[in-house]
């Protein structure tokens, strides 16, 4: 990169810290009671809050992870975008209305009002944080290879950076200034990658048949993780189920006006990850067409450089601050969000729920995944972020899908479930990232664990609560009718 | 939607830890949980597992075959469309507004479920428009 190309990218990347920063600030003036500070009001517009949704949803690692992967392994690796919308379907079909309905701001509080049972709820607490940790660790490691490659700066300076603004600017805005900064992301994050790509396919004008060339345009061939169907359905279970059990995700529901308009919602985020969707894929099939292949390692940072070598001049500069932007806008936005989730559950469940313990626990929220991804590293940050869906799939999936629909599922169920979910696919997280235990013939599960932990989790919880069925109280039904009753026919009871 | 009529800002407590006491119905026998009433709240869901499930499956038949045919039939995913292999049609752009039609389609399907039922109640008085 030329080094008038990288200090513009650099003043691009603290343009949008700084702005961050003050819109942060300018939100808590607004901020005063802990419900402003911590879910906006009620009240929040389907269209917005699908912008929100995506904006906050759509993380560096679709914005980047997704294009180097395409880049690297062809169409295979198309599942992952594919995924992380699909599991927007699954979360209308069996999650919004209810949950919305339920008043329940995180999966903790569904714990409760569905079971009463602080035991499950503490549990719920400590998934959330670790699902919510999970999936910050490896977008800290992105932010540090992104301004490593902008700025030349050794990699724990993106990190801590990234992890030191989110924190700061949680604690000082809390959700109210997001929701608004949310939405405008989405379209932030649109543009600065379909330009780039736009303008890159205008200049180089490539002839449909030069793009798909070579083994790599084939599909089938997988992620390089041995057997291709296997991994991809794993993959698959994972992303298509995990996004219903996402902290950060969930909690933007509460803001739905309704059960109805949480659907509503849905539909749109559905549509919105759709458009934005169609740029990585075609950044990465420019990429894999015009550029050399990505060392291992440097996936996640090819589209970085895109521009400046396709592009070229100062229009390449320009466009590669752009990316750079749209780059640490998403680190910024995701992570905002996870510790949004993780400090807000820290806080009721841990603390007294005071504004001053959300920030106490907005600190704890922030820290923690810097500590952990200091000494650590992540290659693809996108197949990392996938261990995040693939423990809210075996565990927060199987919690909200059969307590919303069955209500045999008893306390006892569901909290087995978790367990054997939970343990499953956090023992093959820690087999993978810990050097030196062998895996053997395991190697493909442990890569994917959700084709093996969701299903356990399912059957274990059906098996113990079929077992403990006595626990079922009637209490039970009209705890089901709240989730299921649209609010128009609430209204007919409560006028009678 | 509920364009019409602004819903009134109202203040919410994080989380309400204390599960409700009382049910949120009142009145008619569905708030009552008598036995009719808990039936026809059964009903309700059961019609909308199905419409959920039926959604669910539909979609399955789409995606599920997919990686199968990739890796055992390579010639499906490489036939060119266009000059573009199948396996890019069907996952790069397709799979998106297949996913939106299944989404749209179940909202319809699960709003009209909600006002047959909500009519059932008694009062045709209609949540979404």
């Amino acid at each position: 990169m030329t080094p008038d190309g990288s200090t513009l990218s650099l003043v691009a990347i603290a343009l949008v810290v700084l702005l961050t920063g003050v819109i942060g600030a300018y939100g808590v003036r607004f901020a005063r009671t802990t419900n402003d500070f911590l879910v906006a009001s009620r009240t929040v517009r389907p269209a917005w809050n699908a912008a929100a949704i995506s904006g906050e949803y759509l993380s560096a690692a679709s914005f980047l992870g997704v294009a180097g992967l395409i880049a690297g392994y062809g169409p295979d690796a198309l599942w992952y975008p594919v995924g992380f919308t699909a599991g927007y379907l699954a979360l209308q079909l069996f999650v919004a209305a209810p949950l919305r309905r339920s008043g329940a701001y995180t999966v903790p509080d569904f714990a409760e009002i569905r079971w009463g049972s602080k035991r499950l709820r503490a549990l719920s607490t400590g998934l959330v944080l670790i699902i919510a940790w999970v999936y910050m660790v490896p977008l800290l490691h992105g932010a540090g290879l992104l301004l490593q490659k902008v700025t030349g700066l050794p990699r724990w300076v993106g990190v801590t950076v990234v992890a030191v603004v989110v924190t700061l600017n949680v604690v000082a805005g809390g959700m109210r200034s997001i929701t608004l900064v949310q939405a405008m992301q989405y379209w932030f994050k649109l543009v600065a990658i379909s330009l780039p790509v736009l303008i890159g396919l205008a200049v180089t004008r490539p002839g449909v048949t030069d793009l798909f060339t070579g083994d790599w345009a084939d599909a089938g061939r997988g992620l390089g993780g041995g057997e291709s169907a296997a991994e991809i359905y794993s993959l698959m279970l994972a992303t298509f189920l995990g996004t219903m059990g996402l902290p950060h995700v969930l909690v933007r529901f509460y803001t739905n006006v309704d059960g109805g308009s949480a659907r509503a919602t849905t539909v749109r985020v559905i549509a919105l990850l759709g458009v934005f969707y169609v740029f990585p894929t075609l950044a990465g099939v420019l990429m894999h067409q015009a550029m050399p292949p990505p060392a291992p390692g440097q996936a996640d940072t090819l589209l970085l450089g895109m521009p400046v070598q396709v592009v070229g001049g100062v229009l390449g500069a320009v466009l590669a601050a752009l990316v750079a932007a749209g780059a640490i806008a998403a680190f910024l936005s995701t992570s905002s969000g996870l510790v949004v989730a993780a400090a807000g559950v820290l806080s009721t469940d841990v603390l007294r729920g005071r504004v001053r313990d959300f920030r106490t626990s907005a600190v704890v929220a922030g820290l923690v995944p810097l500590l952990i991804a200091l000494p650590t590293t992540s290659a693809d940050i996108s197949r990392v972020v996938g261990m995040a869906f693939a423990v809210a799939a075996s565990t927060f999936c199987p919690l909200l899908v059969l307590g919303i629909w069955w209500r045999g599922l008893t306390t006892a169920g569901a909290f087995a479930g978790l367990i054997v979910g939970g343990g499953v696919s956090l023992g093959a997280l820690v087999v993978r990232v810990v050097p030196g235990i062998p895996t053997g013939s395991l190697e493909s599960p442990v890569g994917q664990p959700a084709v093996v932990s969701v299903p356990a989790s399912f059957v274990t919880m059906v098996v113990v609560s079929l077992l403990t069925r006595s626990s079922v109280t009637p209490r039970v039904d009209a705890m089901l009718a709240q989730l299921h009753l649209p609010s128009a026919a609430r209204r007919i009871g409560a006028g009678h | 939607m509920t364009d019409r009529h602004p819903p009134r800002r109202v203040r919410v407590v994080l989380a309400d830890r204390r599960p409700s006491r009382r049910p949120v119905l009142r009145g008619a026998e569905v708030a009552e949980q008598t036995e009719l009433g808990r039936e026809l709240v059964r009903g309700l869901v059961r019609a909308q597992l199905a419409a959920s499930i039926r959604i669910a499956v539909l979609a399955l038949a789409v995606f599920a075959p997919l990686p199968a045919l990739f890796a055992f039939v390579p010639a499906f995913g490489q036939a060119r469309v266009l000059g573009v292999p199948v396996a890019w049609w069907l996952l790069g752009v397709l799979a998106y507004p297949a996913l939106y039609l299944l989404a749209r389609w179940h909202r319809r399907q699960a709003e009209r479920i909600e006002r047959d039922f909500t009519a059932l109640l008694g009062r045709d008085q209609d949540e979404h428009r």
